[in-house]
């Protein structure tokens, strides 16, 4: 049973004096608990799918069905975590982290709780009080990742959120997250541009091409690779095979 | 051996800031009491016109009898009342104005036209028309002291607000946030060291409101001893409203200043 589907799914930007078409015709299932990458250069619309599908962006035609009921009527919880962290500068990390839940009006002493063992869970204790400002890049990221998770998303859109990091936090992070998503059995799209996350990370890679914004081909990432962290699945002697698969299929023109 | 060195250095650096502050100071007081020693010689030797331009000597005497029979203190009250109410009038308005804005595309580029004119517009033009609709008095005055920023003050800060990162608004959209919730937690706060460096533009421009209002009022405050002034040819009093209104915008502006300062360490 697929939990997100999303059915001829056609996009257009318009503006003054032309338009584009940044999403052509696109299909594709994520089934409960399923971890999906989409990859592919860049203006192929793969963003452009994760807006569409958290409801900020309204798509002009096709149908997304998330849980069987169109997106724009369901009401479960989105977490959608950017490239940058996009922590607000003003507010201190725990009410950062509350951002959701107070927009829901509904911060309870429980929920601060929760959020305090979430920063707990990601390495980050007594932060709570500080200002965005003081936190390296890395600790941001991961509050930035508390600050999705608190609301108990049923699905997460990650946008090449480990993009603006440099290597070593982005390794350790990928690792992290990777983790937290397992153990609380989350559903997740990444939008990458880089195929060694996508095979880390992730059940099933689906390479797109630009101009229009096409899904070229999906790879089932072995078994083997799935259950490892990412940081071995880049030792793992099956890596290479499908890396080499999927690199082929990117520079394919 | 090499800390002693580096704390010699150290000290040296030290010095020479001490030193160049010193000598900015010692300047700017040179000038200061070069200029009125000038002022004061030139008059006594005839090398202008004492009628005119009178003397530092008799500014002060002045300034000290006005305020000891208690005359210039209720004008210099009425003139920094005013301001102050047009300052806070002006700058609120505007922000108010920006959000407005804000809130509907459709509304601001309906009202672009009219706000090109307006800022344009040289404001205090439109001071005799106050005068007649809001009568010769406080409000008509406050009035003028608020208009002549408040045009400004929305085309900056509706710039500012626009001006926001649009990914803030999308994070908080992600969670299912309104066009009201984003305003609130994120364009408005984001945009508050825009809106404090506006206070330091308005507090100037507040001034020139006021003061054109009293020379156009002609009842009460600095504006108006200014004006009376030259009427009688009084121009000892003329240039004792001159110093008084100096001295008073300058404080006005250092105390902006300081909760500009303020602010920012209290809200970035």
């Amino acid at each position: 049973m697929s939990f997100l589907t999303l059915e001829n799914v056609t996009h257009h930007y318009f503006n003054k004096n032309n338009y584009t078409k940044a999403l052509n015709d696109i299909s594709f299932t994520v089934k409960e608990g399923e971890f999906v990458s989409l990859l592919g250069p860049s203006g192929c619309g793969k963003s452009t799918i994760l807006s569409i599908v958290s409801g900020i962006m309204k798509h002009t035609s096709g149908k997304v069905l998330l849980d069987n009921k169109p997106i724009t009527e369901s009401e479960l919880a989105i977490g959608y975590m950017l490239q940058q962290d996009y922590l607000f500068p003003w507010k201190t990390i725990l009410d950062n982290v509350l951002i959701g839940p107070s927009i829901h009006h509904n911060v309870t002493q429980e929920v601060k709780e929760k959020a305090k063992e979430l920063l707990n869970e990601v390495g980050l204790s007594n932060v709570e009080h500080q200002y965005p400002p003081s936190l390296s890049g890395g600790m941001r990221q991961r509050v930035a990742l508390v600050r999705t998770l608190i609301t108990d998303p049923k699905i997460l859109l990650l946008d090449e959120p480990f993009s603006a990091l440099d290597y070593q936090t982005k390794l350790k992070l990928e690792d992290l997250v990777f983790k937290l998503l397992h153990a609380y059995q989350k559903t997740a799209i990444l939008v990458t541009h880089d195929i060694g996350e996508a095979i880390a990370m992730s059940d099933r890679i689906i390479v797109m091409s630009a101009n229009p914004g096409e899904i070229a081909k999906i790879f089932e990432v072995p078994i083997e690779l799935r259950n490892e962290m990412p940081f071995l699945v880049r030792r793992h002697p099956k890596y290479q095979s499908i890396f080499d698969k999927v690199w082929e299929e990117l520079n394919k023109k | 051996m090499t800390n002693k060195g580096d704390e010699k250095l150290f000290e040296q650096y030290q010095q020479g800031l001490r030193r160049e502050k010193r000598i900015v100071f010692t300047w700017q007081a040179f000038i200061l009491i070069g200029f009125f020693m000038m002022w004061e010689v030139a008059s006594r030797l005839n090398w202008i016109d004492p009628l005119l331009f009178s003397s530092p000597a008799k500014v002060i005497e002045l300034i000290i009898r006005k305020f000891s029979d208690g005359s210039m203190i209720s004008h210099t009250y009425v003139t920094l009342f005013e301001t102050l109410l047009g300052f806070v009038i002006g700058t609120i308005l505007g922000i108010i104005l920006a959000s407005l804005l804000w809130s509907s595309t459709r509304f601001s580029k309906i009202s672009d036209p009219y706000l090109v004119i307006l800022n344009a517009m040289p404001k205090v033009a439109l001071g005799p028309i106050i005068i007649v609709a809001l009568g010769p008095g406080y409000v008509a005055i406050i009035a003028m002291g608020a208009i002549i920023s408040v045009i400004i003050t929305t085309i900056v800060v509706y710039t500012g607000f626009r001006e926001v990162d649009p990914n803030y608004e999308k994070v908080l959209k992600s969670f299912g946030a309104t066009r009201w919730q984003c305003f609130k937690s994120a364009v408005f706060p984001a945009n508050l060291p825009v809106m404090i460096s506006t206070l330091k533009v308005n507090v100037g421009l507040s001034w020139v409101g006021v003061i054109v209002g009293e020379f156009l009022v002609s009842k009460e405050g600095l504006g108006y001893l200014i004006v009376y002034g030259f009427q009688v040819f009084d121009f000892t009093l003329v240039m004792s409203a001159l110093i008084l209104i100096a001295i008073f915008a300058a404080i006005m502006y250092k105390v902006v200043e300081r909760i500009e300062g303020w602010l920012i360490k209290h809200t970035t």
